[in-house]
């Protein structure tokens, strides 16, 4: 009786999709997919997702409800895959039920905007950084921030500092890379998607963090380099590790990605050692499980998830990143991303030839 | 048992039920942190969510909630309490009273999130003017906006109870020689008193569960505020703002703060109740 319910269910709902997705060469095998996670990368998925369904007829639904509700959603088995902004460490992974893969989709970076009237151009060394969000640096005056803008006319202005209020991936790329510049930060205030501020005030997510930028003089802040981007925020020049001041752009961001990458790809690119890197650079990555054979899914299912994952990261899709502002995956990380995809299994069986 | 009783019963052991079901899933929800923390969850200032250094307090949270929640009610009440009394007593019937009060009742009826964007881009750069606080997001702000959130929570009910003080009452006292301020003070007041009291408990009651308008505003600063122009934060904020990417212990600490809410709204609604029962006539 069960089974008949069930069957009438997916017939009932096969049939719809057969009537939403209207074109597409592969009606045959409609089914949808669900997937739930970070809101970082979510311009990207959202787009990614509407031309993948277009194409394709695959019902495909995703969540931005933050990459801790993504792990979560999936530890619960009620999406098919995840999505988050900071790699699952070692003991995170090891109380999944079962074991994950990480798939790299794209690269995104932080920027920091402020609000200075008549500066155009600022440049932040590593120190500036730290002192400006330890709260050591108060006034824009300071001959601190003097020595590294030689011949720019910085206000007597206060500062004040703008940071996300809600748990972010922004934050742990941000804070990730202050507690590699910074060994003080790292003690004092460490890494994580919330933290305990030192100084400054918390807008909610980036369009917060930014109209309070916006709307106060002498603000900064750091926000996600694809709304700032898109809003054609002002941002500053960041200091990487060569010493060079970068500006953030879809190709300083990428060249953060073209060191050694780990085979699981499980590495922040914050401090990339590449000179022309934009430092304060990082994956996003959708989480999977390696055993696709739970809960009684079908194997239909975990093929439309695979190959989903294994049209994300290549060059159509990836095209689609830039589009929304996010650096694209370098080759040789595809073909990392590829051969993970490659192991992931239905009862023991790898799902992608 | 005939059909209507039924009804009744089965609605009231609903509403019940939801309640005592929420009491369990929160107080379930914030035990891990109460075993981890005890009591010093309620007294300390305490915040960090950093992984490997978690140290949770509530105390920034409630000190918050409550700062905002009084100035919203002392800046309401006179504001309020005159709208009643303009609409309910000195311009009862008028049109000019039906248009008042239909203004007021459409504040109640403006989403939290406009009240947000109000305050952001007009009373903000106001409270900046002034010189009070630098950016503008301060305990204050948030507090001027809650104040005239809940006006019309305040005023609609108060204007209602107002109404209801017998004609009789009203009218003795002016045989007697009253003024309409004496009318006002020793008749109407005092026999209406119990009935503006609630009101304004109920108004409390929703400044302390209001959220997106006071993230907006107050700056989010997870501190306990030095002073009514400093940043802080409110605990229907906090969780509203954290919930998204928390998980064990910090998820647990949030829920923790939701029972804490919830047993402060209770407690607010048992004192309001108190003095009612001691003061009504």
């Amino acid at each position: 009786m069960k089974n008949l319910i069930g069957i009438l269910a997916l017939a009932v709902l096969l049939s719809s999709c057969g009537n939403s997705s209207g074109g597409g060469d592969k009606k045959s095998k409609n089914v949808s997919l669900t997937a739930a996670g970070a809101t970082f990368p979510l311009p990207f998925y959202n787009l990614a997702i509407k031309n993948y369904s277009s194409n394709t007829g695959t019902l495909l639904t995703y969540g931005g409800v933050g990459s801790g509700g993504g792990i979560r959603s999936l530890t619960d088995k009620v999406v098919d895959f995840g999505a988050t902004d900071a790699f699952l460490s070692d003991d995170k992974e090891a109380e999944m039920p079962a074991e994950i893969v990480h798939i790299p989709t794209c690269i995104g970076a932080v920027v920091i905007a402020y609000s200075l009237p008549g500066v155009e151009d600022l440049n932040l060394s590593n120190e500036n950084l730290q002192d400006i969000f330890l709260g050591r640096i108060t006034n824009w005056n300071d001959s601190k921030l003097k020595e590294t803008n030689p011949g720019i006319e910085l206000p007597d202005l206060a500062v004040t500092v703008v940071h996300r209020s809600d748990g972010s991936g922004t934050t742990y790329i941000f804070s990730d890379f202050m507690s590699k510049i910074s060994s003080e930060w790292e003690r004092v205030v460490g890494r994580g998607k919330s933290l305990k501020w030192p100084v400054g005030l918390g807008g909610k997510g980036n369009p917060g963090v930014a109209g309070t930028i916006k709307q106060t003089a002498g603000a900064i802040g750091y926000i996600g380099s694809e709304f700032a981007f898109a809003q054609k925020i002002p941002v500053a020049q960041v200091e990487n590790s060569a010493g060079k001041y970068v500006t953030p752009s879809l190709e300083s961001i990428s060249a953060a990605a073209q060191g050694e990458i780990p085979v699981d790809t499980k590495v922040m690119l914050t401090c990339s050692s590449d000179p022309d890197a934009y430092p304060i650079s990082g994956f996003t990555w959708l989480i999977l499980y390696k055993e696709q054979a739970y809960d009684g899914r079908s194997k239909v299912q975990a093929e439309e998830t695979l190959k989903f994952l294994s049209w994300i990261i290549e060059k159509d899709a990836q095209a689609l990143a830039q589009q929304v502002n996010y650096a694209p995956l370098p080759e040789k990380t595809v073909a990392q991303a590829r051969k993970i995809l490659g192991s992931v299994v239905f009862d023991g069986q790898p799902i992608v030839q | 048992m005939n059909p209507t009783k039924t009804v009744l019963v089965l609605a009231s052991v609903v509403v019940v039920l939801i309640t005592a079901g929420m009491m369990y899933s929160l107080t379930s929800g914030a035990i891990p942190v109460f075993k981890e923390f005890g009591l010093r969850f309620i007294v300390s200032s305490e915040w960090n969510p950093t992984e490997g250094r978690e140290d949770y307090g509530a105390l920034p949270f409630i000190v918050g909630t409550v700062l905002t929640s009084v100035i919203a009610i002392i800046l309401c009440f006179p504001l309020a309490f005159s709208t009643s009394l303009f609409i309910g007593e000195y311009y009862r019937g008028t049109r000019m009273a039906s248009i008042t009060g239909t203004m007021v009742d459409m504040l109640a009826g403006i989403p939290s999130i406009v009240y947000g964007l109000w305050g952001f881009y007009v009373l903000r750069p106001m409270i900046v003017a002034f010189g009070w606080s630098a950016q503008g997001f301060s305990i204050f702000t948030a507090g001027v906006v809650l104040a005239i959130m809940i006006i019309p929570y305040a005023t609609s009910i108060t204007t209602e109870i107002i109404k209801m003080v017998s004609n009789d009452l009203k009218e003795a006292a002016y045989s007697l020689g009253a003024t309409r301020r004496e009318v006002i003070f020793s008749v109407i007041i005092p026999n209406a008193r119990s009935g503006i009291f609630t009101s304004y408990i109920l108004a409390f009651g929703r400044a302390l569960g209001e959220t997106m308008a006071v993230t907006m505003l107050i700056g989010n600063s997870n501190i306990v505020p030095k002073g009514i122009f400093q940043s802080g934060n409110t605990m229907a904020s906090v969780i509203a703002n954290q919930f998204g990417e928390a998980d064990g212990l910090k998820l647990s600490a949030l829920v923790a703060i939701g029972l804490l809410l919830f047993v402060i709204t209770g407690i607010i609604n048992g004192i309001g109740k108190l003095i009612i029962k001691k003061y009504s006539v």
